[in-house]
């Protein structure tokens, strides 16, 4: 578990760790807060020749609130997420804050960083499915400048997303806030990898639900927008029928993969019973009853 | 007051707190190169070449071996036995030969300067492999048509056959018959620390010094010397603090020779640090067992007789401990239970996966959660409370000693001492259960699913030949002990210095204790089997006390007083009834010298030095007994199993230190909840692992531990030992999987429902249809 030979460069600025891609080809990676690569390298599933370390990069660090978007800066830790409390920022995405108590665990919260998750396009990481769920908005910086890229264009499929080589994830921006959002998955294990995770967002008016969002993650290669289960609960009344209609119908329409966490047919069992809880959770019920996770 | 009984803290500890601890990877030699194992990457093959020409032309590279260039090429040797059949055939070369057997396997080596270099090199070796097909379930390997591990062996390497009584009379006779099915996965101990080891070879002497055996230093010395074809007292292993042991870390495995012939051949400090993605592969693997149980009970709910039949999984080879754990699982099968007839079959089958062994609580852990298992299962049949139940077949304290005719470990089995009913109480009343099952009663009433299961066990601990103590005092009164016993982690050094204190009379302050090293002792057997303290700590007590007794005859002496008028306190000497009048345990052994020993007549062996050296040689087994509680929730929509409460309570005879016992039961606790909820090492159909990594092989966390209560009980020391000891370093492992089982039942309201472990959400969620569909019982 000792990595293969390769080259580590430290960079100050976005535009220096552009260039610098540039220069070294298309093998050449980026090192953020190295929780996912970093392993990956150790067991010698990533031989990356270079690194480009981008971990001081202090101009990615940031947390702000534009009107109604929240911009991301790529380097902001799990953890400053977890710790998100000044109201303006809280105000319509305190949903972020309750997901990232999810994300690994402590020590990887501390190190790990929000765009490097989303960059890292594990299907059922938090980040990717709450980026999905809300229409987030990747920025990327190259040598021709800046592009926004949707969340859904963005993971394109199993660690797979839509940069360029010599792009780099600068933010990722929600814009719009999402008071009745949440997100429930199971592991096994406190920490883990969700087996399933559903992250569900309503719009409600007058008791309403006006339009629901639902984004699976851990069935498919990237985390899956359900139409058939938002429709289900477009116009109703968020009611404990609708909402078993929109988990049966989320668990209809994914088709996971069986590995030995979980056979197909319990991930699938999965799916409806973790939409159930999250949309408890985001309609404001008393009987959304909060998942526990683990043995624990 | 005696210091033995007390909980005072470890002496390992304030190095351990501050960083100084000397673990195998701190130790760094003048020169050393690193070996990395290059491993079968292909679970059955023949081994069609492997070329080192690629590794061998790296720059950095000092050597680069396969199964060839070793001559003659060791087999790994049983330690433990006996065997009731020749094992030869299946013991495990050091390197592959011919054929590989299970991916993981050693098939060459490389040594490069740097252990990034050697990976390199290693990913550089060619290996031709010829697939062939593979054997992965035991059942199935033992049955005509299986693939064959070997062209001149079967793969069922042994079958072992225990019993006593007339079983078929019994079951003819049989008011009611219940049988089960049950399955314990594939566990692995899993140390923090993984393997590792430093040699080191002098050229000039000849000798060989090796750093990081732990568990048994003198019985690897001894295979070593033979492997090495060098003499035992040109080989030195040095003790080393270890980050746990639990059965696994310690065994001689190939690459304790591999490391050792390579610092010979290349004249250098050779280290090898295995990973972790080596250790979860290349470490032995233990319990997978399949079994039926079938029981025999008259209509007055009394066990008439036990019908066993159980398929074990040794993996593709025989290491240390033969076929050990099988034979431990049929003649623990019984525990604490009256059984007038018994009859165990155990088909001990290889197959193409890691290699098995001991793993804390071997064979206790899959036989408690069997028999708990068949009680649980014949609650439902006899509608018999479970409690009840087995309080009607407990043994009595007036039925003991008992003989029953399965030996364990070569030894003969005589349950001496226990009151097992008195502890089932006691248990209860510590934990707290009424309140429990009332809390059970108010969930269930508001739709929860919350239940409480019971695990009454019996365990072993003790024997093995001898263990081995040498006390030595110096001028300045501080004393040494040293052990054949071996550092893992246990608290050993605390707990032998508390015996020795006693003895002599001195703070345990003034005390080291050197646990494990060849050079310090001349022999011994090694940390196993919860021994260290019944044998090391009766061979310490005897060692001390006969140190103590010099160090009366040279007082006496000096101070003209009668032995039998000397008092031992505080580290001084004194008469009694005059506390002026005495000298210290330093001025006592500055004064002893050969010269001195003559004059007092002493015995020619014990001429030097003010100590003793004693072996403690009574082997016969002492079997603590315990019960586990649990009280559960299971989520009903993801199968989540979430313990509540869970209480051990134990009883070892004699608590040398109850602080390290309690240590003891709750990181046991926690290997056997994680072996009970999450732990399962499994294979693609291709004998591919699918546990290589901590992301899928799931030990548990911190987070997935509750508190553990524990109850440490005195009620019955053991008659065979001067300390009254009785091992406690297993039992908080053993009775998980029973406890949580039942108490996974008692939550879905099946009896029964849990067959297997680990005790998955989908187990659980399949046992929930069961009563949706109307066919469950509570």
């Amino acid at each position: 578990m000792k990595p293969a030979t390769f080259e580590y460069h430290r960079v100050g600025t976005v535009g220096e760790a552009v260039e610098r891609l540039g220069e070294l080809g298309e093998d050449a990676k980026l090192l953020a807060g190295g929780q996912s690569l970093v392993p990956m390298m150790n067991f010698r599933l990533a031989r990356p020749p270079a690194l480009v370390d981008i971990s001081r990069v202090a101009e990615l660090r940031y947390l702000t609130r534009e009107g109604d978007t929240l911009r991301i800066g790529a380097l902001t830790s799990h953890l400053a997420i977890e710790r998100m409390d000044a109201p303006e920022l809280l105000d319509g995405f305190s949903f972020l804050k309750e997901a990232a108590h999810w994300v690994g665990h402590y020590p990887i919260r501390t190190r790990g960083t929000f765009g490097g998750s989303v960059a890292h396009a594990d299907p059922a990481a938090e980040w990717c499915l709450l980026a999905v769920l809300l229409d987030a908005e990747i920025v990327a910086r190259g040598p021709g400048g800046e592009r926004t890229i949707a969340a859904a264009d963005f993971l394109l499929g199993f660690l797979t997303n839509a940069l360029d080589p010599d792009e780099v994830l600068v933010e990722v921006r929600f814009p719009r806030p999402a008071s009745r959002a949440a997100l429930h998955e199971y592991a096994r294990r406190r920490g883990d990898f969700a087996i399933v995770a559903a992250a569900v967002a309503v719009d409600v008016e007058e008791d309403t639900c006006r339009s629901a969002r639902i984004v699976i993650g851990g069935v498919d290669d990237v985390p899956v927008r359900i139409g058939e289960a938002e429709a289900a609960l477009a116009g109703s009344r968020l009611e404990a029928e609708a909402i078993e209609e929109a988990a049966q119908a989320a668990a209809r329409a994914v088709d996971p993969a069986s590995d030995i966490h979980g056979s197909a047919e319990y991930r699938r069992h999965l799916t409806a019973v973790l939409v159930t809880r999250a949309l408890g959770e985001a309609r404001g019920s008393e009987d959304g009853a909060r998942s526990k996770n683990g043995a624990g | 007051m005696t210091v033995v009984g007390q909980s005072i803290r470890r002496l390992e500890d304030p190095r351990l707190l501050r960083g100084l601890g000397h673990f195998v990877d701190d130790v760094n030699r003048p020169g050393q190169v690193w070996m990395r194992v290059v491993r079968a990457s292909t679970a059955h093959a023949r081994l069609a070449g492997v070329d080192l020409d690629g590794a061998r032309a790296l720059d950095g590279v000092h050597a680069a071996l396969a199964a060839g260039d070793v001559d003659p090429l060791p087999v790994i040797p049983l330690r433990l036995g006996p065997a009731d059949e020749p094992l030869d055939a299946y013991l495990q070369p050091v390197l592959a030969q011919e054929r590989v057997r299970y991916v993981g396997e050693p098939v060459a080596v490389v040594v490069a300067d740097d252990p990034y270099l050697a990976e390199d090199a290693a990913e550089l070796v060619r290996v031709r492999y010829e697939e062939l097909p593979v054997a992965l379930d035991a059942a199935e390997a033992v049955a005509e048509g299986s693939p064959a591990l070997r062209d001149d062996a079967p793969n069922e390497c042994t079958t072992l056959r225990r019993g006593y009584g007339e079983v078929d009379e019994a079951f003819a006779g049989a008011a009611r018959v219940v049988s089960v099915d049950v399955r314990v996965g594939r566990h692995f101990a899993v140390p923090l620390e993984t393997r590792g080891l430093v040699a080191e070879y002098d050229a000039a002497d000849g000798h060989l010094t090796l750093w990081g055996a732990t568990k048994v230093p003198h019985f690897n010395r001894l295979v070593l010397a033979g492997m090495l074809g060098m003499p035992v007292h040109r080989i030195s292993l040095r003790r080393s603090d270890a980050g746990g042991g639990f059965g696994a870390r310690g065994e001689l495995y190939p690459e304790d020779f591999l490391v050792a012939h390579l610092a010979r051949r290349l004249n250098r400090a050779v280290k090898w640090i295995e990973d972790r993605a080596e250790n979860l592969v290349a470490m032995n693997h233990s319990r997978e067992q399949t079994r039926r149980l079938e029981a025999a009970f008259d209509a007055e709910h009394r066990l008439l007789a036990i019908r066993d039949e159980l398929w074990h999984d040794n993996g593709a080879y025989l290491r240390t401990h033969g076929a050990v754990v099988a034979e431990l699982t049929l003649g623990m099968l019984l525990g604490p239970y009256r059984v007038p007839a018994y009859e165990g079959v155990a088909h001990v089958a290889l197959t193409n996966k890691t290699p098995c062994g001991t793993y804390r609580g071997p064979g206790r852990y899959e036989a408690t959660f069997a028999r708990e298992r068949l009680l649980d299962a014949a609650v439902a049949e006899l509608r018999v409370d479970r409690l009840e139940l087995r309080r009607i077949n407990l043994l009595r304290p007036d039925e003991l000693p008992l003989e029953r005719k399965l030996p364990v470990l070569g030894s003969e089995a005589i349950i001496d001492v226990g009151d097992f009913p008195g502890l089932l109480e006691q248990a209860l009343e510590a934990a707290g259960y009424a309140e429990w099952c009332e809390e059970a009663a108010a969930a269930r009433a508001e739709g929860r699913l919350v239940g409480a299961g019971v695990g009454v066990f019996m365990e072993k601990s003790g024997g093995g030949r001898f263990e081995t103590a040498a006390v030595q005092v110096d001028p300045s009164g501080a004393v040494r002990v040293a052990t054949g016993g071996a550092s893992v982690g246990q608290g050993i050094e605390t707990a032998m210095a508390q015996i020795a204190a006693d003895e002599l009379g001195v703070d345990v302050a003034r005390i080291d204790v050197v646990a494990g090293d060849t050079d310090t002792i001349g022999d011994g057997v090694g940390s196993w089997a919860s021994r260290s303290t019944i044998m090391g700590g009766s061979a310490v007590k005897l060692a001390a006390a006969a140190t103590a007794d010099k160090a009366r005859r040279v007082a006496a002496e000096l101070l003209e007083a009668a032995p039998e008028d000397l008092r031992l306190e505080g580290g001084r000497i004194t008469v009694a009834g005059a506390p002026g009048r005495g000298m210290s345990l330093g001025e006592a052994s500055a004064a002893y010298d050969p010269q001195l020993a003559e004059r007092l007549g002493e015995a020619p062996g014990e001429a030097f030095g003010l100590g003793a050296q004693r072996s403690f040689t009574n082997v016969a087994i002492a079997f603590p007994y315990g019960v586990h509680l649990a009280l559960v929730e299971v989520d009903p929509g993801t199968g989540a199993v979430r313990i509540l409460r869970y209480h051990v309570a134990y009883d070892v005879g004699r608590a040398v230190n109850p602080m390290i016992v309690e240590g003891q039961l709750v990181g046991g606790a926690a290997q056997g909840i994680g072996g009970a909820l999450l732990e399962d090492f499994r294979y693609a159909p291709s004998g591919q692992p699918l546990g290589a990594s901590f992301m899928d092989y799931l030990l548990p966390t911190a987070a997935e531990i509750p508190p553990v209560g524990t109850s440490i009980h005195e009620d019955a020391p053991s008659p065979a030992n001067p300390l009254g000891v009785k091992g406690a370093g297993e039992g908080g492992t053993v009775g998980c999987g029973a406890a949580l089982a039942g108490a996974v039942d008692d939550a879905v309201g099946v009896a029964g429902a849990v067959r297997a472990l680990p005790i998955t959400p989908e187990q659980v969620l399949a046992a929930l249809q069961v009563v949706e569909t109307g066919t469950g019982t509570r």
